[in-house]
């Protein structure tokens, strides 16, 4: 399935990238993502990200919910004309029928505080299952994009359920011979869900988030927004660690987010300003 | 006379903005074809989620010719005034009119095409759109000053009659060419004129008139559910929102595990509801059946593929609702509501625990104190401290408007007495105008306190509602007490000072909305001071029965003459009469001890029984219905019995009238008209005990 989407996407003009190696929410996070649908530059990736969330967690337990999945992200900058057309034909490229299976765009805008950003968009029914998030990039890291990026986020395991026709995501086919998702991951949700959840030891989450916090403010001080941005993803990422070990109040829940965009915002800030005078010499018109 | 049709298409419009499109489509079109003097027929809007449609009737070919006459200066005037003129009209000399010394200017304009019109209106309708929220895309997004739409714009169909409006917008220009249903016919359709519009495109699928698929999806949603032996739960929003998700819209019934029938029907009905846009069933018993009707946008090779997919969604996202129900009561209400501590209920006031306590200490003293008739107090402080327990818990978190319920549901399930399991689930009510308000005493008890320590507490901080603001919701928390109050009965002092006026005000809008005039609610409050919910709503009652018989208007009518009289005389009464000496405070003379036995003897003498003439027999009439009604009234009136009340001021209607038909109370004899005066003023006060009836109109 990963194979199909890279050859349509690449048959697209697509960049086929690989997956970012740092432990991250969404594929959203990716550089390829976030850094790039700032600037003029046109952008053309595709790329798999393993997807972390501690608070979906549930022991392997529920057929669709995972604290470890994979993504499929498309990122198209900027948003070709025909951008839902080349979507829906990658779903058939994946043996999705749209006669067979009611596709859907449902309205789903999209909003990321933490990274400064939002979007308008849907997130993509087959037969009422959300497959795939579907955003117009408006803005990131607090710049309006100029131009717009159109960002595709297919659910892999969802996408893979349908395809194959199973109810619950461990019995999904690895391999055609005989070996299931649940073989590969069923351990590892069981025990990452615990670790996530009972487990993991607080007060060095708490160090760490300082830590990254700290390293992030003097990447951005050398002048380096790239690393920068790396400690604010892995600051995010301890967060919703210490999200689901359920340390920390509601009250202090907005200020760690607070303290977390900032990082976010700051790094994206800095590599756009640090990157115009490249960008304006390509695009003499263009602003940030 | 010919039809215009615009179909503007675009990327998946939100449901819930599609109303709103149709009326700013019509809006803007209306104010266009008005700006240009054209006056269309009958206009229809319809929406798809990939379309907007607007179709105007008879539409005149060209706009009217106009004729516009200009008058310039004088034919004596000087040279530099005419050529001014003539650079504002745009003529020549030879081209005015010399009208007895005067220039005028005559401009003919000639009627325009309206397809001209119509070419430049549709750019100006696009960019003047105004969507709840809007976005650019593409290529020409580089700029932010690109067109914005509520979704990427993909074509404009425009054509009057049978020729096309040529238009364009960023690069979008109008064609005769549109699309069929996404899926169904994928191909460029041809649209020849308003008049096919509508069935080429339900010949490629798609039905355009939203209200057409609204109906089929109430008809077929309920004809799939009667044939499994079911009947569909009624839900208007989710009609209009499916219709808006869909342009060929096939209702199908699926059926869910019956393991999942453990989970509260309430759970399960609005996961399907908020998270798929399912309808749900009941069964013959009229309980919850484990069915589910979703609406497709296709008619599908196999139906049957397609609700197994939506089965599977609903089965993971019932199993997460399983996941949640089962969670929560692994631990005791008592226990979420320790965790209480840790949300603030406003920073001024402390947690959701502090309230919490505030709550229980106010819901136990209600039923002590029998302000709540009935209620145990153990069992009204015991519910108090658990109704907030459940906002704490997975349920609740993920749906919040199953608040109260939930707690509900974990105290019966923990074998709590259903009272207290009761008042736990309804004590928010009432939340809306048609919403039921409790009548169980622990609830009614809990419910009070709870609303009570919200008004008071942020009146207490001075958080007031001001004009549109509201953010804590006082107002319905006013609402709310004043109607479980009414309902029940109770008899207490509610609140005092700014606290009292804003239900004052509250209840004034409530009586109101139920038809209750305000005069009469206005000539109730002017009384002031009044605590008590029930014997002012009472009073307002009997005073608006009252005033609509015949008899009430004509008190109504003495009254207003009687009160005008002593406006007009500046009448203040006898001691007024004694003050108008200079005196700047009648009452400084009364302590003068120089003048004080003067005083006590005039007042003597005006405060005598009897009167100092003989009265007429009017007079004596009325004083002796005064004397009779006031104490009557009084007693009534202590009683509650405003009715009562009503029927001893009645006996004053006959003398009254017959007092102004025959009694010149502006006697030449000052202590007549004194006195007169007095007794009018005594009819007035009699009136005022029951209402200020200066404040009823009529």
């Amino acid at each position: 399935m990963i194979l199909a989407l890279h050859d349509f996407w690449s048959a697209q003009g697509c960049l086929i990238l690989q997956p970012y190696d740092m432990r991250m929410g969404a594929g959203t996070f990716h550089t390829a993502t976030t850094l790039r649908a700032l600037g003029p530059e046109p952008w053309n990736a595709a790329f798999v990200q393993p997807c972390r969330r501690p608070t979906d967690g549930r022991y392997g337990e529920n057929p669709n919910r995972l604290q470890h999945y994979y993504q499929y992200q498309v990122i198209l900058k900027p948003s070709p004309p025909d951008i839902q057309d080349l979507y829906l034909k990658s779903l058939e490229v994946i043996g999705v029928d749209p006669l067979k299976h009611d596709i859907r765009f449902v309205e789903d805008d999209w909003e990321s505080p933490t990274l400064g950003a939002w979007g308008l968009g849907w997130e993509v029914w087959c037969d009422g299952m959300e497959v795939t998030q579907f955003t117009y990039f408006q803005q990131m890291g607090g710049f309006d994009c100029k131009p717009v990026a159109g960002e595709l986020t297919y659910g892999l395991e969802r996408l893979a359920m349908y395809i194959q026709g199973v109810d619950n995501v461990y019995d999904l086919d690895f391999n055609g011979r005989g070996v299931c998702y649940g073989d590969v991951f069923l351990e590892n949700e069981r025990q990452m869900s615990k670790w996530n959840f009972e487990v993991a030891d607080t007060d060095a989450l708490f160090d760490l988030f300082a830590k990254a916090e700290a390293e992030c403010r003097r990447s951005l001080e050398a002048g380096v927004p790239i690393a920068a941005y790396e400690q604010a993803v892995e600051a995010s990422h301890v967060f919703n660690l210490l999200q689901a070990r359920g340390v920390i109040s509601v009250q202090e829940r907005a200020s760690y987010m607070a303290r977390v965009r900032d990082l976010a915002r700051s790094s994206c800030e800095k590599y756009a300003e640090k990157m115009t005078p490249e960008w304006q010499a390509r695009y003499p018109e263009w602003t940030l | 006379m010919t039809d215009f049709l615009l179909e503007l298409r675009s990327e998946e419009i939100p449901a819930r903005m599609q109303r709103g499109a149709r009326e700013e489509l019509d809006k803007l079109f209306r104010a266009q074809m008005a700006a240009a003097g054209v006056s269309p027929g009958a206009i229809t809007v319809w929406s798809t989620p990939r379309r907007l449609v607007l179709i105007a009737r008879d539409l005149p070919d060209t706009t009217a010719a106009v004729s516009e006459e200009f008058k310039g200066p004088r034919t004596s005037a000087p040279e530099q005034a005419l050529e001014g003129f003539l650079r504002k009209t745009g003529l020549t000399r030879d081209q005015l009119q010399d009208r007895d010394g005067v220039w005028f200017a005559v401009i003919d304009k000639p009627g325009r095409a309206v397809k001209d019109v119509l070419a430049e209106a549709i750019p100006s309708i696009i960019r003047q759109f105004s969507w709840p929220k809007s976005q650019r895309w593409g290529a020409a997004s580089l700029s932010t000053e690109c067109l914005r739409w509520v979704r990427p714009l993909s074509g404009i169909v425009a054509i009057l009659g049978e020729e096309l409006v040529e238009c364009a917008v960023d690069g979008i220009a109008s064609g005769y060419a549109t699309h069929g249903h996404r899926f169904h016919c994928p191909g460029e359709i041809t649209i020849g004129s308003a008049a096919d519009y509508q069935e080429k495109l339900r010949a490629c699928h798609v039905i355009v008139d939203h209200e057409e698929r609204q109906d089929t999806i109430r008809r077929e949603a309920a004809a799939v559910a009667a044939a499994a032996g079911l009947t569909l739960v009624a839900d208007e929003g989710l009609v209009v929102e499916n219709a808006g998700l869909t342009e060929w819209p096939v209702p199908l019934l699926g059926r869910f595990d019956e393991a999942f029938l453990d989970v509260p029907p309430e759970v399960i009905q609005l996961t399907a509801r908020v998270n798929q846009k399912y309808f749900v069933c009941t069964g013959a018993d009229g309980k919850l059946a484990n069915a589910f009707v979703c609406t497709a946008n296709i008619t599908a090779d196999d139906p049957a593929v397609v609700v197994d997919g939506n089965r599977k969604v609903l089965a993971a996202r019932l199993s997460d609702a399983r996941f949640f129900w089962e969670q929560d009561q692994k631990v005791s209400l008592e226990d979420h509501a320790r965790k209480l501590a840790r949300i603030t209920f406003h920073e001024k006031l402390g947690t959701v625990a502090d309230k919490v306590e505030r709550v229980a200490k106010l819901a136990r003293w209600l039923a002590e104190e029998g302000i709540v008739p009935g209620a145990n107090p153990d069992l009204a402080e015991q519910a108090a401290r658990l109704c907030k327990a459940d906002l704490v818990t997975e349920m609740v978190g993920e749906f919040p408007e199953l608040q109260g319920l939930m707690g509900g549901y974990y105290a019966r399930a923990a074998g709590l007495p259903d009272a207290v399991a009761d008042a736990v689930r309804d004590h928010y009510k009432p939340v809306g105008q048609g919403d039921e308000v409790p009548t169980a005493p622990v609830t009614v008890a809990v419910s009070l306190a709870d609303k009570l320590d919200t008004l008071r507490s942020f009146f207490g901080i001075e958080e007031k509602p001001t004009g549109s603001k509201d953010p804590f919701a006082l107002r319905r928390a006013a609402l709310g007490i004043i109607r479980v109050i009414q309902d029940n009965g109770l008899r207490f002092g509610v609140a005092e000072g700014d606290l009292l006026d804003f239900f004052a005000d509250r209840l004034k809008v409530q009586q109101r909305e139920a038809g209750v005039r305000h005069d009469i609610i206005d000539a109730v409050f002017a009384l002031g001071g009044e605590d008590d919910l029930v014997r002012l709503l009472a009073r307002v009652n009997a005073v608006q029965s009252y005033i609509e018989t015949a008899e009430g208007a004509n008190l109504l009518a003495g009254y207003k003459r009687a009160a005008n009289i002593l406006k007009k005389e500046d009448w203040q009464g006898i001691e007024g009469q004694i003050a108008q000496t200079g005196e700047e405070d009648p009452l400084a003379m009364v302590d003068d001890p120089l003048v004080a036995s003067a005083v006590a003897a005039k007042m003597a003498m005006r405060h005598a029984p009897g009167l100092p003439y003989d009265p007429e027999p009017a007079e004596a009439a009325l004083i002796a219905a005064l004397d009779e009604a006031e104490p009557k009234a009084t007693a009534a009136i202590a009683a509650e019995d405003f009715a009562g009340a009503m029927a001893a001021l009645a006996t004053l209607r006959g003398p009254i009238d017959a007092f102004f038909e025959s009694v010149t109370v502006n006697d030449a004899d000052p202590a007549k008209r004194g006195q007169r005066l007095a007794l009018l003023a005594r009819f007035r006060a009699a009136v005022h005990n029951v209402a200020d009836f200066s404040r009823i109109e009529g």
